[in-house]
Formats: C-alpha cells, structure tokens, sequence
C-alpha cells in the first residue's frame, strides 16, 4: 500500500510535467490546427535559460531559494516566450494559408534547428545545477517502507494545479480567451468581427511556450540535469498525452499528461519498466480506436 | 640498385595511378551529435590530435593524412548511411563506430567496400560475424561481464543485487553476461529491469528498487541513466552502489550526480594513462587542455594502429593491411595490440574501477 502511495506521487509529478507541455500543443493545435512539432524543443530550450539563470545566481550569491526560483521562472518565462513568438514568426505564419503539410514540416525543420543550435553553443554535454530545493515530508513509514514526497514534487503539482486553474479561467472567462476561442471556430469570420488573428495566434504561442517554460524550469529544479536532447522524449510523451486527452481540448490535455505519467509508473511498478511504453502507446491505440477525438475531444463536425 | 629503384618506381606508379597525388583518407565515426554526443567528442579529439602528429612527422607512407568525421548519433539506421558516405570518399581506415547497435549494421557496409575498421564496441557480435575487416581494441562484453559478475559475488556477498539494463544492444548484452556470471557464483540477483535511455524520470525503476531492499545495482548502459537515477534515489533515500561497464568513464557521470557518483564502480580495460609509454601523449592532450579519460587514447591508438600496419605493410591497400594487421603486434598508447582469427584484441583483460571524488582509479 505504502509502496502504491509512493508510486502515485511519483505519477501524478511526473503527469504534470507531462500535461504543462501538452498544453503548448493542444493550444496551437486548436488554434491552428497544425502539430508545433518544434515546442518539444522550446521547452528545452526553457531549461537551458534556467540553467543560465540559476548560475548566474549562484555568482551573485543569491541564497533565498523562493528569491531565486522567482527570478529564475520569470527570466525563464519571457524568453522563452520570445522563443516562441520568433519560431510562430518566421517558420509558420509565412506558411499561413498553404498546404496542411508545409508547416508540419517546417516545424519539424524548426525542431531541428533549436536542437543543433542549443547543441553547438551550450556543447553536447550535460548541464548540471546543484539541488535547489532539498528535503521533503515523510508521509507514511511502514516497517519496510517510507513514502516521501520532495518538496520539489509538491511544488511541481500545486504549480501545475494554479496554473491550470488561471488558464482555464482565461480560456472561458476574459476577452482574450474569447477571441481564442473564435479564432478556434472560424478564423475569417473572427476577422471579419474585428478579432486581430495573427495577434491572437501569437499570443496563443507565446501562452504555450509560457507554460513549457515552467515546467523547463520545473524539470531544472527536480531533475538537476539539462541536455539539448530533452525536448525530443518529452515532446513525444507530451504530443501522446494532448491526443489522449483530445487534441484541441485544455482539460483533456492535462488529464492525458496525469494519465501518462500514472500508466508509466504504475505499470513499472507492478509489470516491467521494460515494456511502460508499449502499455502507454498501446492505450493510446485502444482509446484512438474507440474514441477517434480522444477523451474529452469533440468530434470534429465536416461542414457542408 | 638498379631493382630497388625501379621497385620504386613501380610503387610511386602504383600510388599515384589509385590515389594520384590525394592524402590517404582515414575516418572516425560515432556520437557526434546526440544523447552520447560526449562520447563522440572524446574520439574526435583523440583521433584529431593522432592524425596531426602523425602528418608532422610526415604522414604514412609519405602522404598526408586527412581526417574524415561521421556522425551516428548512435542511430543504426545512420550508421548505415554514414558508412556509406564514408565509402564514397574513399577512406582506407575508420576507427568506429561506438555503440555496438551501430557498429553492427555499418561494419557490412565496410566490409563490402574492403575497408579495414578499428573500433571500441564490446558486444560479442561485432566479431562473431566472420567478418575479416574488424579489429577490436577493446575487450568484448562476455569478458567485461563476468569480470563485473564475479566482483559482485565475491564483494557484496549477501546483499540484494538488482540487474537493469537499457536495451541497447550493448547494455543488454552486459547486463545479461553480468547476471549469468552472478548466478554461476551462487548470488542469484533479486530484480532483473529493463529502462528505457533518453528519459529523465526513473523514478518508477528507483522506488522498485527501494521496494526489494535493493544495495547493489548491476547496470548495462550509458553513464546519462546511471547519473539520473542515483541522483533520484538519493532523493528517495535510497543508498544503491552501481557497477557498470566502460561507458562509465565519462567525466560527465560527475557533473551531472554529482558526490553520489562515488558510488559507482565499473569495469574498463587497465587505464591507458597508466601506461608510462603513453606519458608523453597524455601530457600533450593535457597541455592542450583535454583530459585524456575514456576513449581519447583509444582514437589515438587507432590512428597509430593504422600507421604502423600501413608503414609494415609499405601498403595501405585493404589486402595488405588485413594481412599485416591481423599477423603483426603494434606500439600503441594503449599497450601493445594483436589480434586474433577473428579480429578480438588478444590480450584485453577488465578492471574494476571506482570513481573518487571526480576522479577514477582501481577498486581495492
């Protein structure tokens, strides 16, 4: 029991990481009906910043870790929004309005370039930082076993549970999100009401690139460890959970993401870690096959 | 007189007619770019540094050599088409490829294209093919195994050991060997894991492991997962000492765990830079500011590998060069090399290691 307990944590933080980033997907998707495949990439992109940001610090002889992970988040933040701003600029809006296909692959080619950039400057190497945010609570202690959350993992999920919170606020509530939202239903129409579209889908990749960076920052502080290589791992596992979850849909995006996280650790725990993502994917076949939108997506409607 | 000179001349005709005039192309290929990108950068800078030495004492054979790089990422499918290219511009050395996964595929490229190949992968296969271009300057995993499986038994008698590998062919061919050897000394390990490389969370695998009680982590794998997950288990209060392979020797296992790095150990041939033939060019590397560690030296010796069976041989023709490589013994910084029928180093031999304090030395 105490061992399960152990392993739901472990899920749940590790579903909210997951379901931060789906989000960026699901955003785009529903806006734009195009997979950003390079937002795997931004959100690494985000770790590299905070990285930066916490060395730089470290040379400053910051000591107050709620000080440095303030700064850290909100340096992290407004770059990688301007990350994801430049990438919706110079790759995909001059693709506006030609085949489904070409922006696809220019994104692809965006992924690439972030990757090999972030290779060449920063080095192949990993990057470390030393433990920010040590210690954390025992839960339970049974004879043979002692469940622990870090207080890294406690952060993680009350910030990926404010953060879902204000975004759907966001979404349903302010004219921002409703502007989203007709853009979402019928971009020419938007325009014709006085929506400024191109506005709207950059400020919905820089409100996705927002959210990868926190959990690029999330990701510094509980792992230690950044490469260049991290966004191609949690891109796909990330990608899995929106479609899950449906594609388009901002709940289901997070559920997707604690879905995920809650299949691989459970099925590490009691089957073999060996075979965790063949359980992952094979559960994304059976729901695709039943529910073709996922979870919480609506079918989409042809018009006529 | 009169014959030798028109040896020569015949020779200098023979040359010119299949290279006209071009420098003699050798390659390394590897990791370049990728999760093991440290690896690869660890060859470049050996080979690098061999080629430049070599063409200041005038090249082989009295042309120039020139250094081609290829990139794997350690992807198989890549390995294949970097071969390929690698062919296409008429190498007549590679020293490559590194991950056994990639070695494997590309080596039948070479071997058709007739092009004698020099490498560091360990998995049994890479010379059980029948291959006769391949030579291993490394030992092979069922050595390296059971080096690391007897250890195990004889130093942590009666502690639960866990065996987890990354399904690579390397490190499940290690972690396979390690357990074998293991059981055949009577300590049966408690866990046999599979985890997927290239994650960050191991969370699930470290909780596991808590779980069973586990002390003692056998591991066939690269260095990345081994940081990542002591660094979680230390988070999870778990104490885990790990014994892996030759991947270990990357520096990068200290940055990025940290002080837990002290607890792991691994097997790997007798340190290169032991070697007091070696000294010269390990001061070298270092005045040039690269530490010598992990495979530097053996890019290194492979280039001197090529150079002494070229200069024997007076040849740099594959037929030539097979010959003399698999007959001869060859001064290299990493000892004297020969070679067995089927193209694995005759004298390897593993050590156990353990990394101190950023550093690695011999396990007492």
């Amino acid at each position: 029991m105490a061992y399960a307990l152990q392993q739901l944590i472990n899920g749940l933080t590790l579903g909210a990481m997951y379901g931060l980033i789906a989000i960026g997907y699901t955003m785009v998707y529903g806006i734009i009906g195009m997979i950003n495949f390079a937002h795997g990439d931004i959100f690494m992109v985000s770790a590299f910043i905070a990285v930066t940001a916490f060395t730089l610090l470290a040379a400053a002889d910051v000591t107050s870790v709620p000080l440095a992970l303030t700064f850290v988040l909100i340096v992290s933040i407004f770059f990688t929004s301007a990350y994801g701003w430049a990438v919706e600029r110079t790759a995909y809006r001059p693709l506006r309005g030609s085949t489904r296909l070409a922006p696809l692959i220019s994104a692809i080619g965006m992924s690439i370039l972030l990757q090999n950039t972030v290779q060449l400057t920063q080095g192949a190497r990993v990057k470390p930082i030393p433990p920010v945010i040590q210690g954390g609570i025992e839960l339970w202690s049974t004879p043979d076993f002692t469940v622990q959350i870090g207080w890294s993992q406690v952060l993680i999920i009350v910030t990926t549970v404010v953060l879902m919170t204000a975004f759907t606020w966001m979404i349903t509530q302010t004219p921002f999100g409703r502007q989203q939202r007709a853009c979402e239903q019928d971009r020419t129409m938007a325009a014709l009401l006085g929506v400024n579209v191109d506005r709207t889908i950059s400020l919905t990749f820089m409100l996705g690139a927002a959210l990868a960076a926190v959990a690029g920052v999330m990701v510094t502080v509980y792992y230690g460890v950044v490469d260049f290589f991290i966004g191609f791992l949690a891109g796909i596992k990330a990608f899995t959970a929106a479609v899950l979850g449906g594609i388009g849909s901002l709940p289901g995006a997070m559920l997707g993401g604690l879905l995920i996280g809650l299949i691989e650790s459970f099925w590490a725990a009691y089957l073999s870690a060996e075979y965790k993502d063949v359980a992952t994917f094979g559960i994304l076949c059976l729901v695709l096959m039943l529910r073709p939108s996922g979870l919480l997506g609506r079918p989409e409607v042809e018009k006529v | 007189m009169k014959k030798t000179l028109l040896a020569t001349a015949c020779l200098a005709l023979g040359t010119l007619s299949s290279a006209a005039w071009a420098d003699l192309v050798v390659a390394i290929a590897g990791p370049m770019t990728g999760q093991y990108a440290s690896a690869g950068d660890q060859i470049r800078k050996g080979a690098e540094m061999a080629v430049a030495d070599i063409n200041a004492r005038g090249g082989v054979l009295g042309q120039k050599l020139k250094l081609e790089v290829g990139d794997d990422a350690c992807d198989p499918k890549q390995a294949v088409s970097v071969a390929n290219t690698m062919v296409n511009k008429g190498i007549v050395f590679m020293h490559g490829h590194w991950c056994s996964s990639s070695t494997i595929p590309a080596s039948d490229v070479y071997a058709e294209a007739d092009i004698p190949m020099a490498t560091v992968s360990t998995n049994p296969q890479v010379t059980e093919r029948g291959l006769k271009n391949i030579f291993r300057i490394m030992g092979r995993d069922d050595q390296q195994g059971s080096v690391a499986g007897n250890y195990i038994a004889e130093h942590f008698k009666g502690k639960k050991v866990a065996v987890v590998d990354d399904k690579s062919a390397y490190g499940k061919g290690l972690a396979d060997e390690i357990a074998k050897a293991m059981t055949a000394k009577g300590a049966k390990p408690v866990l046999r894991e599979s985890i997927t490389a290239g994650e960050k969370d191991y969370s699930g695998i470290v909780t596991k492991l808590k779980q069973a009680g586990v002390e003692v982590m056998a591991y066939g794998g690269y260095h990345t997962e081994v940081a990542l997950i002591l660094r979680q288990a230390q988070q999870a209060g778990l104490k885990l000492t790990v014994m892996g392979g030759d991947t270990m020797t990357n520096s990068e296992l200290v940055t990025a765990a940290g002080p837990a790095a002290d607890n792991v150990m691994f097997t790997f041939s007798p340190d290169p830079r032991k070697n007091p033939d070696a000294a010269p060019v390990v001061e070298k590397f270092r005045a040039a500011k690269v530490e010598p560690e992990g495979y530097v030296l053996y890019a290194y010796a492979a280039m001197q590998l090529f150079d002494q069976a070229a200069t024997q041989a007076k040849s740099a023709k594959y037929k030539d060069l097979e010959k003399t490589l698999r007959g001869g013994n060859f001064k290299t910084v990493i000892g004297t090399l020969s070679f067995d029928a089927k193209g694995d180093q005759k004298a390897p031999g593993f050590v156990v290691y353990r990394w101190q304090g950023g550093k690695y030395d011999y396990a007492k």
